[in-house]
């Protein structure tokens, strides 16, 4: 159990971990995308803890990472070509950061520092947590975005007018992150 | 004049840190001292630059001629991955000096988006082989900018007395947005 909840707050990968932050700050413009973005990252994280758990006796120490790159890319392209079909609008809002999932330091660094070394469920265990953990960050911050940016959550506008819109571009993303990362610390710092 | 377009671009108004959010990861992780983020510069110039040309030809020698064109991704961070190797290898033999300057900063390349990112990009806005070269070192400049200068705003936010809760990455998030609304200023002159 403690291996599931760690990624929501106190090993939370994006708030605590700084793991992934270029899809964070890239495709959270609302929290539909950051949504999407979280959940196609949950798959490959899953899968790929689930594979390297299984074949990690058979690789050779030495040749390791290459191996787990191979396994991250394959299961990578299977969302891309799965996006590409069944969720077309989606896989063109988040365009080149599906390719990027690949190398998502999250993705590469769950493989190396935890499914390397444990057994095939509790990697699955900790694929999950930690994708949905990550899936919950971006969620959170597309959301801030699209309330301050556009007075919508979702898609559904609860504030009449335009919004701030330095919140949907680029700088806002950092700025709205920052402050994230100050709430998450007390938060964490209370239950500590 | 077209190179110009490309070159303005890449640097400013479509930043690939500011702007595309490529490359986050060494821009926060070595963003401490202005040294090392020349280092990381010049490492990144140098492998972008390399992995744009070998991923260009890949893609259009082998990729479209048996059109394999899912296989991209998988392609070409295996070619990253192998580069980044490789250039560490040939570096240690014949430029020493060089090597010690990146040594340590060549292996983290390989997990940097922007080099991964760029090389698709190239591929995505149909470039010839020189456009894209032009790219890649537009790109490499821009990163390179957008790094330096921010390792020396943290260089100075060190001797500022900051709130407890904000010390560390979160300031650094917010003078990055800051930073990024200054480069939104070049968004109209491409």
């Amino acid at each position: 159990m403690n291996n599931f909840t760690k990624g929501f707050f106190k090993d939370n990968p994006v708030f605590v971990l700084f793991l992934g932050l270029c899809p964070m700050l890239g495709v959270t413009t609302t929290a539909f995308n950051g949504l999407g973005m979280g959940l196609a990252t949950t798959f490959v994280l899953v899968m790929s803890n689930l594979v390297v758990s299984i074949v990690k006796s058979q690789i050779p120490d030495k040749v390791r990472i290459p191996s787990f790159i191979v396994i991250i890319a394959s299961f990578v392209t299977m969302v891309e070509l799965l996006m590409q079909a069944y969720l077309p609008a989606l896989f063109d809002q988040l365009g080149l950061f599906i390719p990027l999932i690949v190398v998502n330091c999250l993705v590469l660094g769950r493989s190396e520092a935890f499914a390397s070394k444990n057994g095939v469920w509790s990697s699955i265990v900790d694929g999950t947590g930690m994708g949905l953990g990550f899936a919950f960050a971006l969620t959170v911050l597309g959301g801030v975005r699209e309330i301050f940016g556009s007075g919508a959550i979702f898609g559904y506008k609860f504030i009449e007018g335009d919004g701030m819109l330095v919140f949907v571009l680029a700088p806002g993303a950092f700025i709205a992150l920052g402050y994230l990362i100050v709430m998450i610390n007390k938060i964490n710092d209370k239950t500590a | 004049m077209e190179y110009l377009l490309i070159i303005i671009a890449a640097i400013f108004a479509n930043n690939i840190v500011l702007m595309q959010f490529l490359g986050i990861c060494p821009f926060i992780g070595v963003s401490s001292k202005v040294e090392t983020s020349i280092g990381m510069t010049g490492a990144v110039t140098f492998v972008m630059v390399i992995a744009t040309i070998v991923t260009y030809l890949l893609q259009h020698y082998v990729l479209n001629t048996f059109e394999i064109g899912f296989m991209q991704t998988i392609t070409f961070i295996l070619v990253i991955a192998s580069l980044v190797q490789l250039v560490e290898i040939i570096l240690k033999k014949v430029s020493p000096a060089l090597y010690q300057a990146l040594g340590i900063f060549l292996p983290l390349i390989t997990t940097n988006c922007a080099v991964l990112g760029v090389a698709i990009l190239a591929v995505q806005k149909d470039y010839n082989l020189i456009q894209s070269v032009v790219y890649a070192i537009a790109n490499a400049i821009g990163f390179g900018i957008a790094l330096i200068s921010f390792a020396g705003l943290r260089e100075h936010m060190d001797m500022v007395n900051i709130p407890k809760g904000m010390k560390g990455v979160p300031i650094a998030f917010v003078v990055a947005g800051l930073l990024a609304l200054a480069f939104m200023g070049f968004s109209g002159i491409a």
